[in-house]
Parts: structure tokens; sequence; C-alpha cells
């Protein structure tokens, strides 16, 4: 009853051509926005801000970043970890040598050290395929992983290896409390996801989706592999750059390699692939799934004022937490998306389906 | 410098020949199944962890016989579950689910068997053996554990490939590898062959834990081991038993001489905070051959039609 | 289920995180305790969890808790992963009438992280033996504790002991120590201390790192093996331990000259090499195993009513007598802060306060139960270590055997280290040192 295309006619060019060409879905997502902005902080408490919107939001932007290369483009990737250090670790040099550098600047920068390197190592793609490129990609996540341990200059000659970051802030205003990271953690990532969402929609988009159904059609069709490839894969270190970046300011405040290792990697393909390969709300969806099912399950038994030992819970939690991956590919195995999908197609016709 | 070198190079096959026994269990699932289990490592860690609690009750032989038994199970129990629901799903979707399926077994063999660290006792000496001490100052090192890993290994592969070569079984599952549906339309069940070769693998399993779990220790970094089998495999090609084997040789003596000979350069060059290059390095290693051979030294060609 | 079904139970368990409401009567302290009971380190993160949760059991059972007020103890699973460590915390500083007493992370990872929360939270960390060395400074980190010991004083008490088998500081020279490391900010702690004792003392020294978890060090024992380094101090964490002392006996270096730091020297750590590990030395956190005064009591109290979280044999088990250490100091700490602000629950800042004015005696530490185990500690805010007192012990091939005397960190190597470590990290935090009063 309330989403129905029927009677919006595209007149224009520009109306055929927009992001939400559906109404209710443009006001959707600016009714989710607003809400995020404005209502959120009414009643968000520090938990939710710090261990459930923030790190959600930030890991949605590394999977949207992982969701361009494996979903758009289909190339496996077991690096993002070592991509999101990158990030993070171009992003605290420029804040720690250049301190007057706006913050933006500096996330970005995150970005584009991140890209030169994804495109570095994006190079093997060209000749590699399948499990063989996400087994090599582990060399990119191993190797920075390494560099970031070893090679002094990056973390500033500590001597613990570890670095931190000092006082945050934007055009004069401090960044500190959660809310405000929240806030601007928020902008940037939504920023950055309508870019993303917009960007596979173009004629670069196409071209991975292209590479991804089939390569060698693609070129033979006049894609070069080289340009589709290697700007999936830039476009997608960049976006997993800044998420490292904000990580690494927003999250934790001080970090080791350690925080970028190969489970990153892997909790970020988990996201992409039950979120939804190929899907920007995916990602988002995938994200929230990802993050808050372990903290979920590790509370549950206290909630329920079951006394189950920590060991049990923990081990619990491993055990429904792959049960239910599997249950979901299983049920689902194209992710999260999928069944927003099906609901909006149910919602079509509700509440007469005929 | 030779002594060293040497030494490091046969200390680095015999981590190699490790290292294989863990991709021999990825490689027999994927060319029957196609399904690229990133399992085994936690299935290794489960086996040990069988192994070693069982051996507190009963003698070794039979808590192997037992372990093998629970293996079984096991296998099934992923067939039954897991893969026939997934029939026909794409690669990373089944690669997921065992990623789904070693979670699980990580956190259940820890609630049946406990997180503490149990010990195998194979029986084999720990203290080293010096060869040559007159030809090379301190002779050249031998871990006799190693050794014998590498001749469990060896037997091992053998007993696989009589199974695979000349049994009815074993052709069954060459037919399945080298193609499914033609393999399905002669009149062998997929079902039965997926749940001989997981169960095989198991059995894989059980040497490889049992290998490292009297080299390490039982405990939970065994399934981590698993990260370190998978350069030796994309190098061998994922289909190929010899290659799995050749890949962990080539793995282990390359990375073990790169941080003995490569390392300190590095660390010299670029004044770095300590060398550790062995973890990266194996992974570089498989990717140089890779962009020679993309489909691995022994897998198979990939061929391409549109 | 159908998929709308489905997707309705998602929306409801993701729903149901953001109301944990916390029930608390008001004459409770909340203490929680990050710990971990699964994963790589659970042998060793174990053991210490059951001492502290047995500690605080005790306390509530034999003296009705502390002055009249009831312990509740919550404890929350990292897997020694930082951010997991952070988000247990957020989830748990709230709680109780008053809020978290203090934390303790048992990882040096989660101690930097929670370093630059517990500020802003006003909640105290307790890093016993761990964290950042430079950290005792409390006029700069002013809610960090690293009682009982920093890397800096357990890197110190091995050299001196080293010289002092060599028969004097000036032997060293021309000595080659090799360092095998965990690859964390842990493992690098020592780094900085040994590399200027190097340079005091004319030794030569030579850094290995190990991947954590540590399973995979061949290549590093093959390079002490070559390299021949005269000793081999390890400072590792877990399965990283008894490898390390399975590869040296693999290689043939003689476990005599291998020292640990006190997180490298529990029963975990040498069982699996079982002979293997024999004349492997550790320094001691003050104390060593065995069951003391304080066991009459666990057992009284606790362990014969069957509440023990452990198995009784093991209590008197290095990692277990650690953890009930840590209960203790943090339980005195809140007495002493009960002394100033009264008999209620105490909040984190008024914690903070009881840490930094922890006085124990000879006489109280009996009284507690733990004569033989501590020597006296006084904590001010200029050193929040409180003792730097430190012996070495020897397995041997049953037991550990205590097998030195007494040392003490050298204040004129440490101290300025310490100084200056802080003096950096105040300028980069734009932290203006000095002590608090309240």
């Amino acid at each position: 009853m309330f989403y129905r295309e029927a009677g919006q006619f595209k007149t224009t060019y520009g109306s055929d051509e927009a992001i939400f060409p559906i109404v209710q879905d443009r006001w959707f997502v600016i009714a989710a926005i607003a809400f995020a902005v404005l209502v959120v902080p009414l009643f968000a408490g520090q938990y939710l801000y710090t261990e459930v919107l923030i790190p959600v939001l930030i890991l949605s932007l590394a999977a949207i970043g992982l969701n361009i290369l494996t979903g758009y483009c289909g190339q496996l990737s077991l690096g993002t970890g070592g991509f999101m250090a990158v990030g993070a670790y171009a992003a605290y040099n420029l804040a720690l040598r250049v301190p007057e550098v706006n913050l933006i600047l500096v996330f970005l920068f995150g970005g584009l050290m991140s890209m030169l390197v994804g495109i570095l190592f994006g190079v093997p793609s060209l000749r590699i395929k399948g499990f063989y490129l996400a087994v090599a990609t582990l060399a990119s996540q191993f190797f920075l992983e390494w560099a970031f341990a070893r090679i002094k200059w990056f973390t500033n000659y500590a001597p613990s290896g570890s670095v931190a970051v000092g006082p945050i802030e934007l055009f004069g205003i401090p960044i500190n409390s959660p809310e405000r990271k929240y806030l601007f953690v928020f902008i940037l990532v939504a920023v950055l996801a309508l870019t993303a969402k917009n960007l596979v929609r173009s004629r670069v988009g196409r071209m991975w989706m292209a590479m991804r159904d089939m390569d060698i059609a693609a070129e033979i069709i006049g894609i070069r592999p080289l340009h589709a490839k290697l700007s999936a894969f830039a476009v997608s270190s960049f976006y997993v750059g800044v998420a490292g970046a904000l990580w690494g300011f927003f999250r934790l405040g001080s970090w080791e390699p350690l925080a970028f290792d190969v489970n990153r990697s892997f909790q970020i393909l988990f996201m992409v692939i039950i979120g939804g390969l190929s899907s920007i709300l995916g990602s988002f969806l995938g994200a929230a799934f990802i993050v808050l099912v372990p903290i979920f399950l590790n509370q549950l038994p206290g909630w329920l004022g079951v006394g189950l030992s920590t060991a049990t819970i923990s081990h619990l939690e491993f055990m429904i937490f792959g049960a239910m991956i599997v249950f979901f590919l299983i049920v689902e195995p194209r992710g999260l998306a999928r069944l927003w999908a099906i609901a909006k197609e149910k919602l079509r016709l509700w509440p007469f389906p005929y | 410098m030779l002594g060293p070198i040497l030494e490091t190079l046969i200390g680095g096959l015999l981590t190699g020949v490790l290292y294989a026994l863990v991709a021999l269990g990825f490689v027999l699932i994927f060319k029957a199944s196609g399904v690229f289990n990133f399992a085994q490592g936690a299935m290794v860690l489960f086996a040990a962890l069988s192994v070693a609690r069982l051996s507190e009750k009963f003698p070794l032989p039979i808590a192997i016989v037992l372990a093998i038994g629970v293996m079984i199970v096991l296998a099934y129990a992923i067939e039954f579950l897991v893969l026939r629901r997934l029939v026909n799903q794409e690669g990373i979707v089944l690669f997921m689910s065992t990623l789904g399926v070693a979670y699980f077994l990580e956190g259940f063999g820890q609630t049946l068997w406990g997180s503490d660290i149990y010990k195998i006792d194979l029986g084999i000496s720990k203290n080293p053996i010096f060869l040559f001490e007159s030809v090379f100052p301190g002779g050249i090192l031998i871990d006799p554990e190693e050794v014998a890993a590498a001749v469990i290994c060896a037997i091992l592969v053998t007993v696989l490939a009589v199974f695979f070569q000349v049994t009815r079984v074993g052709r069954a599952l060459r037919a399945v590898a080298d193609d499914h549906q033609a393999a399905q339309s002669v009149g062998i069940p997929l079902n039965y062959i997926w749940l001989v070769v997981w169960a095989t693998s198991g059995i894989v399993a059980i040497a490889a834990g049992m290998i490292w779990g009297s080299k390490l220790g039982v405990q939970f970094s065994i399934s981590l081991v698993a990260l370190k089998a998978l350069p030796v495999l994309i190098l061998g090609g994922l289909t190929s038993i010899p290659g799995a084997i050749v890949g962990g040789l080539i793995i282990g003596a390359g990375e073990k001489l790169a941080e003995i000979l490569l390392g300190p350069l590095l660390i010299r060059w670029f004044d770095l905070a300590g060398g550790g290059i062995e973890n990266w390095f194996a992974y570089v290693l498989a990717l140089l051959f890779l962009l020679v051979r993309p489909q691995g030294l022994f897998g198979e060609r990939i061929i391409e039609r549109i | 289920m159908t998929r709308t079904n489905f997707g309705a139970v998602l929306v409801a368990l993701l729903g149901g995180i953001a109301f944990a409401a916390p029930a608390a009567a008001q004459n409770e302290q909340f203490i929680p305790h990050l710990v971990y009971r699964t994963g790589a380190y659970a042998p060793n993160g174990i053991p210490f969890a059951n001492g502290v949760a047995d500690y605080y059991r005790l306390v509530n059972e034999r003296d009705g808790g502390i002055n009249g007020v009831k312990i509740v103890y919550e404890e929350c699973d990292t897997g020694y992963a930082t951010d997991r460590g952070v988000e247990c915390y957020e989830r748990l500083k709230g709680k109780g009438p008053t809020g978290a007493a203090y934390f303790i992370p048992l990882s040096t990872g989660i101690t930097f992280a929670l370093t630059e929360k517990a500020p802003v939270d006003k909640i105290p960390i307790i890093s016993m033996g761990y964290g950042r060395s430079e950290s005792r400074d409390g006029s700069v980190f002013q809610w960090n504790f690293p009682l009982l010991g920093t890397y800096w004083t357990a890197a110190d008490i091995l050299i001196q002991h080293i010289a002092k088998i060599e028969g004097g500081m000036d032997k060293l020279k021309g000595k080659k120590i090799a360092l095998v490391y965990h690859d964390s900010p842990y493992g690098k702690e020592p780094i900085a201390l040994l590399t200027k004792r190097a340079q005091l003392n004319g030794f030569e020294t030579m850094f290995l790192p190990v991947t954590h978890p540590g399973v995979e060090q061949k290549a590093t024992w093959l390079q002490i093996r070559q390299n021949k380094p005269d000793y081999v101090l390890l400072w590792g964490w877990g399965v990283m331990n008894s490898t390390a002392i399975k590869e040296a006996v693999a290689v043939g270096y003689p476990r005599e000259k291998m020292y640990g730091v006190w997180w490298s020297g529990a029963e975990p750590d040498v069982r699996p090499a079982e002979d293997g590990a024999k004349g492997y030395n550790a320094v001691m956190l003050q104390h060593g195993a065995g069951q003391f005064k304080l066991h009459e009591d666990l057992k009284k109290f606790v362990y014969d009513k069957n509440n023990g979280t452990a198995k009784w044999d093991e209590t008197g088990e290095i990692l277990y007598v650690r953890g009930a250490i840590n209960g203790m100091l943090g339980i005195e700490a809140i007495r002493t802060a009960q002394k100033r602000f009264g008999n209620k629950p105490m909040t984190g800042e008024q914690v903070r306060w009881g840490i930094e004015n922890l006085d124990l005696s000879a006489d109280r530490l009996k009284q507690l139960g733990f004569e033989g185990v501590l020597k006296p500690i006084k904590v001010s805010c200029a050193d929040h270590e409180g003792a730097r007192t430190g012996r070495i012990q020897t397995w041997d091939g049953k037991n550990w055997k205590v097998s030195s005397d007494w040392y003490t960190a050298d204040e004129a190597v440490v101290a300025p280290m310490v100084k200056e470590t802080a003096a950096k990290y105040a300028a980069d935090k734009k932290i203006a040192p000095g002590c608090l009063t309240n």
C-alpha cells in the first residue's frame, strides 16, 4: 500500500538516473539519516555509541570497500586488515608530523596511501584468479602487518611499537565525546557510502561487474582488465584505508599491528558475505550482524539469569556464531540484503497480494 | 657458513613436511568436492584434542582408533548438516560455510575436551642428533621428532596413493574429482564419496594433530597452523597431492633460509626492529611461483571457455 | 521458519542489545575482571582468573565483604584481543551502584588501550607486573598502577642476576644476550632497557621477535644456535613459552642459560616440555609456587564448601597465586579508600586514591595470609609500582625452586628512563603532569 511505484513517472533523464529512483526509497534514506543524526543522540548512551554504533559504522565502511572488490569485481581478497592498517598508520603519521592538517584530510590521506598500496598488491590479480588470488592477498596482509611492526618510523620509534593518537579536533571543535565521534563517523561514512552507491551504477561499476561475471568475455567486448581490476583494487583499498584510519582514531585510540591482523580480514569478509555480495546496504547489515551477534550471545545468559561459567559462555558464543553462519548460508546464500529485497517485494503487494 | 645453511635447509625441509601434512587434508577435500575447506585447521585441533584426552583414559593405539571414529562421525555430521544443503552454491559460499564450521569446531572442541594444554606422547626422543661433526664445527643438527614426522607423512602419502589408485572407492574418488556430473551419471553416489573424503581428511588431521600436538602440546593455537598450510597449497596447486608435498618442502626450506639469510640483511639495511620475515615470506614466495604458473606447480591447467 | 519470520527474529535479536539493564543492590562493590578462559592464551589465563575469583569469594565468605560491603564480581572474556577487551570495559565500567572499582586487563595491549580511557572515565587500571613500564610515573599516568614490577624492573633484575653469575657487572662486557620476545607491545617493553644496559655494561644484544601466537620458532632457535648467545631471555606468553623451551631442547641450547620473565615462568610453560625444561629459570614477581597461610582460609571458606573455581591441587600454581595477590591488592586498595571515604561502596576515583596510598606492611601481609608470598609494598604518586624486587626460580623437572637472593632494580638506570619516556608521553598527549589529591 505504502510502497508502490505506480504513478511515479520518470519525465527527465535526471529522475531516471537518480540514486534512489523510487520516492519511498528516497524518503526512507532521508528518514534514516535524519534519525541517525537527530534522534539517536537524544537517547544513546556511551556504550551504544562506542561499542555498537561507531564500530558498526566503521566496519560497514570497510565492508563496502571489500564489497566493491569482491562483490562487484569478483576478486576475493583476504588482505583487508592489512589495508586498514595502512590507512590507520598513514593517518597517524600525517597527524603526528603535520599537526596543522585538517582532520578530514588526515583520513583522506589514510585512504590515498592505502589506495596506492592496494594498487600495488592488486597487480597479481591480473594473472591469478579465484582461491589462488585469495591466498595470494594474504601475502599483503602478512607483509603489511610485519612492516608496521618492524619499520620503526611508522610508529614514530615508539619502544613498545604501539601508537596512540592525541586529542582530535575538526575546525577547532574538539571531537572528544562519544556523541561527536559518532556524528563525525556517521557523516563521513554516509557520504562515502552514497558515493559508492553512485559509483557502482556508473560506467566504472558496470565495468567491474562485467569483469566479475566473466573476465574473458568482458575483455572481448573491450574492457581492459588492467583498468577494471586495478581501479577496483584502488577504490576498494581507499574505502578500507579510510575505515582503518577511523578504526584507529575513533575506536581504538591506541593500537598495535595486531589490531589489524588476519582475523580482521576474515571478520570483514564475513560481513560482506552475510550482508550480501554486491550490495551497499548489505555491507551495513552484515557489519551490524557480525558486530552485534557476538556481543549479544555473550550477554544473553546474563540477561536470562542462567549461571554459566565465563568459559562456557565463550565457547557457546563460538559455536552458535559458527552455526549461525552456516545456517545463514544455507537459508539465504545471497545474504541479508537479499532478505531485505524479498521484504520489499512483499511490501509492494501488501496488503492485497494480487 | 655452509654448515648453518645446510642445517637450516634440512630443518626447513622437515618443517615443510609438517606443513604438507596439513595441506594434504585441504587438497583431498578440494579435489573431490571443490570445497576450500578452511576448517582443516580446526579439524586438526579437534583431532589432536580427541587423541590427547582419550589417551588419558586409554592406551594410545586405542585412543587413536576411537579418535578415528570421532572424526568419521564429524565428517558425517559436516556432510549431512552442511555440505548436502549447499549443493550447487558458489565456491565462496562453500568456503564461508567451512569458516563457520571452523568457528563451531573451535568452540565445540574446547567445550568437549577443555581449553587447557594437553600432552600427546609419541615416545620419540626430543634430544637433537648431530651429524657430520667432523666436517662442520658443531655438526649438523637434526630433530628426531621431525624425522619421525617425515616418515609418518611418507607412509601416509603412500597409503593414500595406493588407496586412490587401487581400491574401488579410490577410483570412484578420482572419477568424482575429474567430473562431478559424469561420475554421478555412471552411478557413483556423490554423498557417499564426500563422506569418504571428509573422513579421510579427518584421519589425515589426526596424523597432523598428533605430530603437531607432540611438538607444541595440544592447545588452541594448533588450529592456526592452517594458515601456514595455505601458501603450501597454492604453490603446489589446490588439486595435487604431490603438489602439497613439494610445495611444503619449498615453502619450509624457503622461509627458514630467508629468515636466516635475508632477515639479518633486511634488519641492517632498513634498521628494522627485528626480523621475523618468514611469515610473509612464505606467501610472497608462493605468489612469485603463481605469477609464473597461476594454477600452482602441479595444479590442473585452467581452461576457460566463453 | 519462513523468511519473514526469520527476519523478524533477527530484528528482535539485534534490538535486545540496547537494553542491558543493570540491577544492583546499594551496598555492593562492583569489580569487573577481564579474563581469557578460551583461545590461544587460555592455559595461562584460566589459573590467574581462578585466583582472582576465589580471593573475592573468600573475602565475601570469611569477612562478609570489605568492611561489610559485598563484592559483586563479573568476568568478561576477552580472548586476549584488544577490541574485545575495550568492549568488555565499556560494558562493565558503569555497572553496580558506584561503577567499576578498577580494571585488571591481564594484557599489555588492552592496558595500552585502556590507558587512554581511564582518565576520562575515572577508573584505575591495575596492571600488576605488566603494562607500560613508564606508567609507574603516577604524575603522568595518574590512573595506571603497574604494581609489584614493570618489565624494566624484570629486565634489570635479570641482567643483575646474569652479572652475578658471571662474577660482576664488568664481566658482562663482550657477552651476548638474546631476547626472544612475543611480537606485541608486551614483548617489546624490555628492549629499551636492555639497549640501555647494553650501552652501560658493554654486552651485545640480539632481538628475536616471535609472531603471535608463537608456535613457529624454528628459525628463531636456529639463529640462536648459530649465533651462540651466552644467555637467552624469554619474553613470551601462552604457548610461545612452552614452544620456546621445546625448540631450545631441539637445538640443544642449554636451558640453564635461559631466563624467562615472570609471565614465562609458570607451570603451563614448562610442563609440556617435560624433562626438557629442567634447569630453565625465570624471574619471580616476588612470589613463587606453593600453598601458603592464605590457602588455609581458601580451603576452609571456599573449597570445603565446593565453591572453588579451580581444582584444589591447582591452587598452589604460580599463576593462581598471582591472581590471588592481584585480588588482594585490589581489595586492600578499596579498604584503604574506605578509611578515608567511609565504609560504603567506593567509586573508581576513590579507589584510585586508595591504590595510590596503599601501604601494606609485613605485619598486615602476615595478617592477610600472604607471609612468604609478598614483601611490603608502598605505593605513592611518584611510584605507582610500589616495589621493585624479585628473585630467580628454577624448574627442577617437578617444581619451581627459588634459586637466588632478592634483587632490586637499579634506580640509577631505570628512573631516568621512566622520567624521560613519561615526559614524552605527557607532551604527545598534552597532559600536564601532577599528582591528584583526591
